[in-house]
């Protein structure tokens, strides 16, 4: 009896353990599956993903590649807005992502000692362009750019020539402004407005303070006279009223009154799709947006630069450039580097994946890849071989880029709800200084 | 004789075995606490990027966290808002509950009714909070994000909805448990009803009270969800040459930001602001314990 009770009490004691430690179970078993791939001398994958967009395409190039090669690869994608936090989160871990992004030149600051030099790599020797690479002081290529973007404002040229506009019309500020407030001040009558809303929450406020704010930089940066390497300390903001112009034709001819834009949820992509808006501030990746595409309600948009009131801006083209610049995480084993580095050339080399790529990224700097099939991207190169100049993004040296456009947001929410000169002003200072400030904070 | 001999031969496989059953728990105590814990403080005193390669760096991220302006404001918000929700919390919910013990109809429902807001997660609860503020704003013109004001009142209603059913259940326990003769004694000695209340009820539910002022007031101080969901900080005031001040951010959530919304060289400071707040919440916590176990009664 005392036997049967000591067995029994020690089974209580394992079982207690067990269920203790049953939280701890799931990680050991997703390492042990990830260790059992590298036991095999291949390595594995782990790709975490950082456009919400592009994940279904990843998901599908990661079961394509395991069951051509065998190569377990795993695709993780961080929620929008929270690639950050998934980053420092799934570095941590044993089983750390071994292909990630690095963006941006805060992101090379933060993130170069767990990045792999590719330099002289299989994967950069297919590149076409060094155009989007990002390298630290050293000189060390810490991530290379594996597809580019343009934004600026797509437009739905049937509902411009439908109120009875012509596309050819539109050349500078002026005539963007004759068209859009004509639109706007006939939308009973003709069915639809001029811009989509123009909303302040998190899933749109950055087509404000990240894109449009481009213009600034990036005129500013030209008058300055030299490329921008690095963020510069303080801007001058000698372009704000050419932002303000932009921004202001945007808010004042738009679905939604300027006053209700604070917490958003209009949908505004959406809004466009559903030719309830002629205009709409956004980028190239909305063309084959896995919810709303643009390519299937208005298949024959066009995108066309910000006009701002800028001399000269008839030459203007769209904003041009990446934040999507793969990096390899050197702290993994050189097994998991090679299988990595694999597979990124396979993504650009074979013909099928890297169609899925085109089609849904747009154009890929690689040159062996299909050529696109988005016409925002055409549009951009059609502006380039015409001689227009290219906006490239300058935005991406926002420093402490989410306090920084936090900021700007609040500035502008005062200024939508009541578009007084000092709230324009307070606009400035989170522009501005607000730049300067984040800057010190960023860089001491 | 007997009661002996059962007396020992419980107690001795228990004296035995009982490290062994307090085992799994210690460990887990310890592997999802003590350890994160110190690991954390260790922290407090680095410079990193990730936690698993870190560099001393001394006491350089205190000093960052008492210069920077907005933990100082986010500090005084906090405490502000701790002390408002919790008197209006504990003020309603008592009434509530004592409402609730009265035996009005419907007061079973009414209970759950009242506690089911407790069930709503608080992102939620500050996304579906800021649609109906501003469904009322946008009729004057204004937002919820615009007025620090607005954003404080919003919040500590949003805290009222949530909380009040879930103190209202802890209250109407301690009511109950208060002894029917005492207040039939009362009642005999020609005590009013109000006396009866203040003098017989209260002191018997003092037990009630100190738990649910304790929580409330910790809430409050840790509260993190419903502030990011409902204003996220929002106003900004700008500063020339200082960091800008966030009018409506609470600790928890200046200490997120400085960890993922600002440069590495934060995280260390944003670490230093987590064991500062730590501290400030066990030691108030225990302080209000200690205050309020001291006017309890024994029955």
């Amino acid at each position: 009896m005392r036997r049967l009770s000591k067995i029994l009490a020690f089974g209580m004691a394992a079982c207690m353990a067990a269920t203790a430690f049953v939280g701890c179970g799931g990680s050991t078993s997703s390492n042990g599956s990830s260790d059992s791939g590298s036991s095999s001398g291949k390595g594995s994958v782990y790709w975490l993903n950082f456009k919400p967009e592009l994940d279904e395409v990843a998901q599908d190039l990661a079961k394509m590649y395991t069951e051509e090669t065998g190569v377990p690869v795993k695709v993780t994608t961080a929620a929008s807005g929270t690639y950050s936090q998934t980053l420092t989160s799934e570095m941590e871990k044993s089983d750390a992502p071994t292909l990630y992004v690095i963006g941006n030149a805060a992101g090379v600051k933060q993130w170069k000692d767990y990045a792999l030099d590719l330099k002289d790599t299989k994967i950069a020797n297919e590149l076409n362009t060094d155009a989007y690479n990002l390298y630290d002081d050293s000189g060390k290529l810490v991530s290379i750019g594996y597809c580019y973007e343009s934004y600026g404002i797509i437009v739905n040229p049937d509902l411009v020539e439908q109120a009875g506009h012509k596309m050819e019309d539109i050349k500078n500020f002026d005539t963007l402004k004759t068209v859009v407030e004509d639109i706007h001040n006939r939308a009973d009558e003709l069915g639809f407005d001029a811009f989509t809303s123009c909303d302040m929450d998190d899933a749109s406020s950055w087509r404000f303070t990240g894109h449009m704010a481009n213009l600034e930089y990036y005129y500013e940066e030209q008058a300055s006279g030299k490329t921008w390497t690095e963020a510069p300390a303080e801007l001058t903001g000698d372009y704000m009223p050419n932002f303000k112009n932009l921004y202001d034709l945007c808010i004042n001819n738009s679905l939604t009154d300027p006053k209700d834009l604070a917490t958003g949820g209009h949908a505004p992509t959406k809004e466009f799709c559903d030719k309830k808006a002629a205009f709409h501030v956004q980028g190239s990746w909305e063309w084959g947006n896995a919810d709303t595409p643009i390519s299937k309600s208005v298949p024959n948009a066009v995108m066309i630069p910000y006009y701002c009131g800028v001399e000269g801006e008839e030459k203007a083209g769209l904003n041009c450039g990446t934040e999507n610049c793969w990096a390899v995480n050197s702290k993994t084993s050189e097994d998991n580097q090679q299988a990595t580095l694999d597979f990124m050339y396979w993504c650009v080399t074979n013909k099928e994946a890297s169609q899925k790529l085109v089609d849904s990224l747009g154009v890929l700097p690689y040159k062996n890849v299909p050529a696109s099939t988005n016409p925002f991207l055409k549009n951009a190169e059609d502006y380039t071989s015409k001689g227009n100049y290219v906006m490239d993004w300058a935005t991406n040296y926002q420093p402490n880029v989410d306090e920084y456009r936090k900021a700007l947001v609040s500035a502008l929410n005062a200024y939508n709800s009541d578009q007084s000169d000092a709230n324009w002003d307070q606009v400035k200072t989170a522009f501005v200084d607000g730049w300067a400030t984040q800057y010190q904070a960023a860089n001491g | 004789m007997f009661k002996k001999k059962s007396g020992s031969t419980l107690r001795r496989p228990l004296r035995k075995w009982g490290l062994l059953f307090l085992g799994p728990i210690t460990a887990a105590f310890a592997i999802g606490f003590i350890w994160p814990f110190i690991q954390g403080i260790y922290l407090s005193f680095c410079k990193f990027t990730l936690i698993s390669d870190a560099n001393f760096n001394g006491f350089n991220n205190y000093m960052a966290a008492f210069s920077d302006e907005s933990f100082v404001h986010a500090f005084w918000y906090t405490a502000l808002f701790a002390i408002v929700s919790l008197v209006l919390i504990n003020v309603l919910a008592f009434a509530v509950a004592y409402i609730l013990t009265q035996g009005i109809k419907g007061s079973n429902l009414f209970r759950t009714v009242f506690f089911m807001p407790n069930l709503i997660g608080g992102i939620v609860l500050g996304y579906i909070w800021s649609m109906i503020f501003d469904g009322i704003l946008s009729h004057f013109g204004t937002s919820i994000v615009l007025n620090s004001t607005f954003g404080f009142w919003g919040l500590i209603i949003l805290m009222c909805w949530q909380q009040i059913g879930y103190m209202m259940i802890i209250y109407i326990a301690g009511l109950n448990a208060v002894p029917e003769d005492m207040i039939e004694a009362a009642k005999i000695d020609g005590a009013t009803k109000w006396q009866t209340l203040w003098k017989v009820t209260i002191p018997n539910v003092m037990p009630s009270i100190t738990i649910c002022t304790f929580l409330s007031l910790t809430n409050g101080f840790k509260l993190f969800d419903q502030n990011l969901a409902l204003t996220g900080g929002l106003p900004i005031i700008m500063q020339k040459g200082a960091s800008p001040i966030k009018t409506t951010e609470m600790l928890a959530l200046n200490i997120y930001n400085t960890f993922y919304g600002s440069n590495t060289a934060a995280r260390g400071t944003a670490q230093a602001k987590a064991v500062i707040f730590f501290v400030l919440v066990a030691g108030l916590g225990l302080a209000q314990l200690a205050y309020t176990r001291r006017k309890e009664v024994q029955q």
